[in-house]
């Protein structure tokens, strides 16, 4: 299986997603430059955290509109499968690629921690791994992750059963306990905590490993 | 040309035996560019001018040190990595006190970006940020606004170039109200045989100017960070710096591009005073190898504003600047490097074999000055030092109190009155500030009032008794009588008036030391995905990317120890540091510092100066612990008062199996709580006279190296054999409150006792050095503590862990007791508070007796857990004991104190807070 990290000047969060995507695929992902538009044919796609364009403008933005996402963008409606964590989370809302926008945080302050979330319908589909129902925790580190969208938008997602992660006490004010949501194909996840930093019993737990294999072997068994 | 007069030489911070000095080393008068150049050169900020020969005192070597002080930061050698490649941690500490005074949020955001550009400059990859933080007091106007910018500032930068911040320290001290100290540490990891240095050797070498454009910021921030502050230090503010760590985080990619490469001679960051100190640095380096000199071209350095003379970017601070030296020819392949991460090059200048910096602009030279002058052969100054008498030893300490007891009758009230009764006479009186302690107990017909006098205080007999008066009067009550009576305490044998618990639950709900989580919250301590252990720990830990092993980090000073023996109090910060690594089972291995002080030409300030230098030098000296890399900061006075003297230390170990460690949580129930290291119950300078009952007198606790040493190496061996489940730093506030703090990170109440013959108060609170905590498997106890004999340490049993409160001294007469999450409540919520607006009164209450009943409870708890299971038993039948079971999602992924905080939560005000009635079990939902 074959995956690729995008890098936009100021990710920061590449290589953690590449130690994740090496470990759970057994093959070192491509690094994607964001200026370029080529990109060899992946399996998956991951948009890793960090400040892209130093959050200028809006966070995401910029990087919305960089050479690489116009690849990314078809390669979504291809039905390549895409995470955007974090940063990336923001980039594919301000790219139009998930409904919704992620504000400031309710509190105003950066919040650096681990979360415990409930895995919703979303998420069990896009990683087997995970049951729907069942609690996993991430850490997270934002500084814009309340999750906004129109009161309808919101109906949709919920009816639609395209909520992926809800957080358990919510840290940052998102709309529903809103953590992740999917896009209409599935194939699409956003999420604003950090499965790539946990992905070791002594570094803050696996559950974050579970994901990505449980995401791997789904691929790989399809 | 501009005409040097003395006020101009005055403006730029040099005497005028310094001008004299100037003009006979280059034969004439200088040039305004001249002049600003060693203006810059020779302030103290960068020529070291008091200091330097002091800081040779200093042991800078071991077998491990790669590189010692001298270069932009310190490295150390941290073994071979899976590909047999030598790996090397590059470390040091700098501080940005006056810029972040001026400009919380800019002022600390650059110190930080500076920092870390000293470590990544090396070559290495900033793995790990710490900040050791020194702010006024909660009552002073600033510290709030100040507190909120500089860490705002830090997270702001940090966060963004993707380091994480894992660890450091906050003191607040009235000292430091108008000179906070902001000082931050980076720690990078390089392999070594990519280890790059400053020194400019070999003529006609490109030198290659990185990073963003020059622009007018910042102009003298070195000479404002050698001068005293006053009145109008704070319209100095466009001399602080403006950061971008975006252009920061390209800056450190395209650099670490580059260097993997072969191309790079030399490289220096560009700090206080920018391009001239960097240049003159590299330059002068490369002279002292050999052949130096350097010929720079301003007008090819990239300029953010039309019109800049060169005078502004010689001295302009403009942030994220590298100067280079590549080798001939590489200049292409290094400008694509920086091109494709969007940051400026440019080819500035060339070196030379002149021994000479010659500075050209529109066609003229505007500087052409030797190198000696400027950098070897700068002013160094042996000041007078007066060295500060040892204090004398403390007294035993003594506290007088006033104890009241009011007793009111009133035969005809129900219980529920009564109650109602005597939690209103409580409530209204509790704001009293000369009240420490106050409660009641009630008998059919009768409340007994019980009040005593806060140390240091006459307690206010005469409006209790008026309050009891008005009772009768209004025909609340029929009759009352009080009764009030003096006692005296030794401080050594109990608290004063209040008991063990409530006096370390004060400490720990203190400014010192509540809990910094409102800080480290705001920083990104998980990024890189290699923390083991965050902020909030004695060490942090942090994995050494592709290796099992860790680097253990800390920042340690306690200034108040400085204060009193500059000497001693030195020792103790090294000690300090060296125990925080040994505590998660690291091996110390060298330390960097940022030396804090007032105006060296005090001979007092002096005097702390050359003594701390003394204390570091020996204590590094006997633990093997060398100096590699350091900052000096002097001139921290306003208006003619000193700071007190800070010889922040930052120290840096290695664990070679990050399998093995031990946390400050991780005790479970049952495990034994173990003390190890000599108890005298040394109170002299301890918090719990300092903040308890203002006494601040005495020498502090003094370190003895060899024991220090002994007991490190124990607490190693005992960890690394997996026989240790928690282990914590026995500092400020002594063995009770470290306990209560190893309670509350494990979620286990404790049972504590006092071992025979010690005096209680000294015991608990006392600051003896050289001590740890350590929690033992029920069944491994005994073998530890022989393993501790035969290595000639003391080890003593003084706890078991379990249940849900804090207990001392269990007898027939009850105990000294404390919920374990009315503790953590009180430990984490003064921070925030202060944070939140007007400082809160923070005082541990006596009873309440207000009842509840089980219904209310329930619904307060349903309010804010809508999903929880809750079964609620009243344990005797008085509406005033319950037992609460719940089940509920919420309690997730969280430790059993924060299940129990989300509960607290639920009902505080409502409980006032009295939860000593209410037994928790919490669950989380499968």
């Amino acid at each position: 299986m074959k995956s690729a990290v995008i890098v936009f000047p100021a990710s920061n969060c590449d290589r953690d997603a590449a130690v994740a995507l090496r470990d759970a695929t057994g093959n070192q992902p491509v690094m994607a430059w964001h200026g370029d538009r080529d990109l060899p044919d992946v399996d998956l796609i991951v948009l890793p955290g960090g400040f892209s364009y130093g959050d200028y403008l809006r966070s995401g933005a910029m990087a919305a509109r960089s050479p690489m996402m116009e690849t990314v963008a078809d390669r979504a409606a291809k039905g390549v499968r895409v995470i955007g964590i974090c940063n990336g989370f923001q980039i594919l809302t301000e790219r139009g690629l998930l409904p919704g926008a992620l504000l400031r945080n309710a509190g105003l302050e950066f919040v650096c921690g681990p979360v415990a979330m409930r895995v919703e319908a979303a998420a069990a589909r896009f990683a087997p791994s995970l049951t729907a129902g069942e609690y996993v925790t991430f850490p997270i580190a934002h500084h814009d992750g309340n999750y906004t969208a129109e009161k309808d938008v919101l109906d949709r997602l919920e009816a639609e059963g395209r909520v992926a992660f809800r957080y358990v006490a919510n840290p940052n004010g998102s709309a529903n306990d809103i953590a992740g949501v999917v896009n209409e194909a599935g194939n699409v996840l956003g999420l604003m905590p950090h499965p790539e930093r946990a992905i070791s019993q002594v570094l803050g737990g696996v559950d974050g490993r579970r994901f990505f294999e449980g995401l791997v072997g789904a691929m790989a068994a399809a | 040309m501009t005409d040097i007069t003395p006020e101009l030489v005055a403006e730029h911070g040099l005497k005028p035996d310094e001008y004299d000095r100037l003009t006979a080393a280059i034969g004439r008068a200088p040039t305004l560019v001249e002049l600003g150049i060693f203006s810059v050169m020779w302030s103290e900020h960068c020529s070291y001018k008091s200091s330097r020969r002091h800081l040779r005192k200093l042991p800078t070597s071991a077998p491990w040190v790669v590189q010692g002080p001298g270069e932009n930061a310190g490295v150390i050698s941290i073994g071979k990595n899976r590909d047999g490649v030598e790996l090397v941690a590059i470390f040091k500490m700098e501080s940005h006190n006056h810029p972040s005074y001026i400009e919380p949020y800019q002022g600390a955001a650059t110190g930080v970006g500076g920092i870390m550009r000293d470590v990544f400059t090396m070559g290495a990859r900033p793995v790990a940020n710490l900040n050791a933080l020194r702010f006024g007091s909660w009552d002073h106007a600033r510290t709030r606004h100040l507190v909120g910018g500089v860490v705002a500032g830090i997270g702001g930068y940090g966060n963004c170039m993707g380091v994480p911040t894992v660890g450091g320290e906050t003191n607040f001290d009235a000292a430091y109200n108008n000179n906070i100290l902001v000082n931050a540490m980076c720690v990078g990891v390089a392999e070594r045989h990519r280890v790059f240095y400053s020194a400019a050797r070999g003529a006609g070498n490109p030198v290659v100017y990185v990073g963003s454009k020059t622009g007018r910021d910042g102009i003298h921030g070195a000479t404002m960070a050698s001068a005293e502050f006053d009145e109008q230090s704070e319209e100095k503010r466009p001399t602080v710096q403006v950061g971008d760590p975006f252009t920061e985080k390209l800056l450190l990619e395209a650099c670490l591009e580059l260097m993997a490469s072969d191309a790079i001679v030399a490289i220096q960051d560009m700090g206080a005073a920018g391009l001239t100190s960097s240049s003159v640095e590299m330059a002068s380096k490369g002279a002292a190898l050999g052949e130096g000199g350097i010929d720079l071209d301003l007008d090819r350095v990239p300029q953010r504003e039309t019109g800049m003379t060169a005078y502004e970017m010689m001295l302009s601070e403009s942030q994220e600047r590298m100067l280079m030296v590549l080798k001939p020819g590489k200049e292409d392949a290094a400008r694509a490097i920086f091109e494709k991460w969007g940051v400026d090059f440019a080819v500035i200048g060339e070196t030379t074999a002149s021994g000479r910096i010659v500075v050209r602009h529109a066609g003229e030279v505007v500087a052409d000055l030797p190198l000696g002058p400027l950098a070897d052969e700068a002013p160094n100054y042996d000041r007078p030092h007066d060295p500060k008498q040892a204090p004398a030893p403390l007294a035993d300490p003594k506290a007088t109190y006033v104890e009241v007891e009011i007793t009111l009758e009133a035969p005809d009230k129900s219980a529920d009155g009564l109650n109602e009764l005597a939690a209103a006479f409580i409530e209204d009186r509790l704001t009293h500030e000369s009240i420490a302690n106050i409660g009641a107990t009630i008998s059919p017909g009768r409340i007994v009032i019980y009040a005593v006098s806060a140390f240091g205080q006459s307690l206010l007999t005469a409006p209790l008794r008026e309050a009891a008066a008005n009772l009768k009067q209004s025909g609340v009550i029929e009759a009352f009588d009080v009764e009030a009576r003096e006692a005296s305490v030794d401080l050594a044998d109990q608290p004063g008036a209040i008991t063990m618990l409530t006096a370390a639950a004060r400490l720990m709900t203190g400014p010192d030391l509540c809990s910094r989580k409102w800080i480290w919250s705001q920083y990104d301590w998980s990024v890189m995905a290699d923390t083991v252990i965050g902020p909030g720990a004695d060490a942090a830990l942090v994995r050494v990317h592709g290796t099992d092993r860790a680097l253990a980090v800390t920042t340690d000073v306690t200034p108040r120890y400085v204060a009193a023996d500059a000497r001693e109090g030195a020792r103790q910060a090294v000690a300090e540091a060296y125990r925080n690594i040994c505590a998660v089972g690291a091996a110390p291995l060298a330390i960097t510092n940022c030396l804090n002080f007032g105006n060296p030409e005090r001979p007092a300030v002096m005097g702390d100066f050359v003594a701390a230098i003394d204390g570091i030098a020996d204590a590094c000296g006997g633990l093997d612990f060398p100096v590699v890399s350091g900052n000096v900061s002097l001139y921290n006075e306003t208006n003619g008062v000193g700071i007190p003297p800070t010889p922040a230390i930052g120290g840096v170990g290695l664990l070679d199996d990050i399998g093995r460690t031990a946390r400050v949580g991780g005790a479970e129930a049952g495990d034994e709580l173990i003390a190890i290291g000599i108890t005298r119950g040394h109170l002299a300078q301890s918090l719990y006279l300092r903040d308890l009952f203002g006494i601040v007198e005495g020498p502090p606790p003094t370190v003895d190296l060899g024991t220090e040493r002994r007991n490190g190496e124990l607490i190693r061996k005992l960890i690394a054999e997996g026989l240790v489940t928690a282990c914590h730093d026995v500092s400020d506030g002594g063995l009770l409150v470290a306990a209560a703090e190893m309670a509350l990170a494990s979620g286990e109440g404790l049972e504590l006792k006092t071992p025979v013959k010690q005096r209680k108060a000294a015991f608990w609170f006392g600051e003896d050095q050289g001590r740890y905590l350590i929690a033992v498997a029920p069944g491994a106890a005994d073998t530890l503590l022989l393993k501790a004999a035969m290595a000639g340490v003391q080890a003593t049993r003084i706890g078991r862990f379990g249940g849900n409160f804090i207990r001392l001294d269990q007898s027939e007469k009850g105990a000294d007791i404390i919920g374990l999450l009315d503790l953590a409540e009180l430990h984490e919520r003064p921070l925030p508070d202060f944070m939140a607006g007007p400082v809160a009164a923070s005082s541990v209450t006596g009873e309440n007796l207000m009842p509840m009943p089980a219904d209310a409870i329930r619904n307060m708890i349903l309010e804010a857990l809508p999903d929880a299971d809750i079964e609620i038993e009243d344990l005797a039948g008085d509406g005033d004991h319950y037992r609460a079971r719940i089940v509920s999602a919420a309690f997730n992924g969280r430790t059993r104190v924060q299940q129990h905080q989300l509960v607290y939560k639920a009902l505080k005000g409502k409980m006032g807070g009295e939860l000593h009635a209410l037994a928790l079990e919490t669950e989380p939902r499968d």
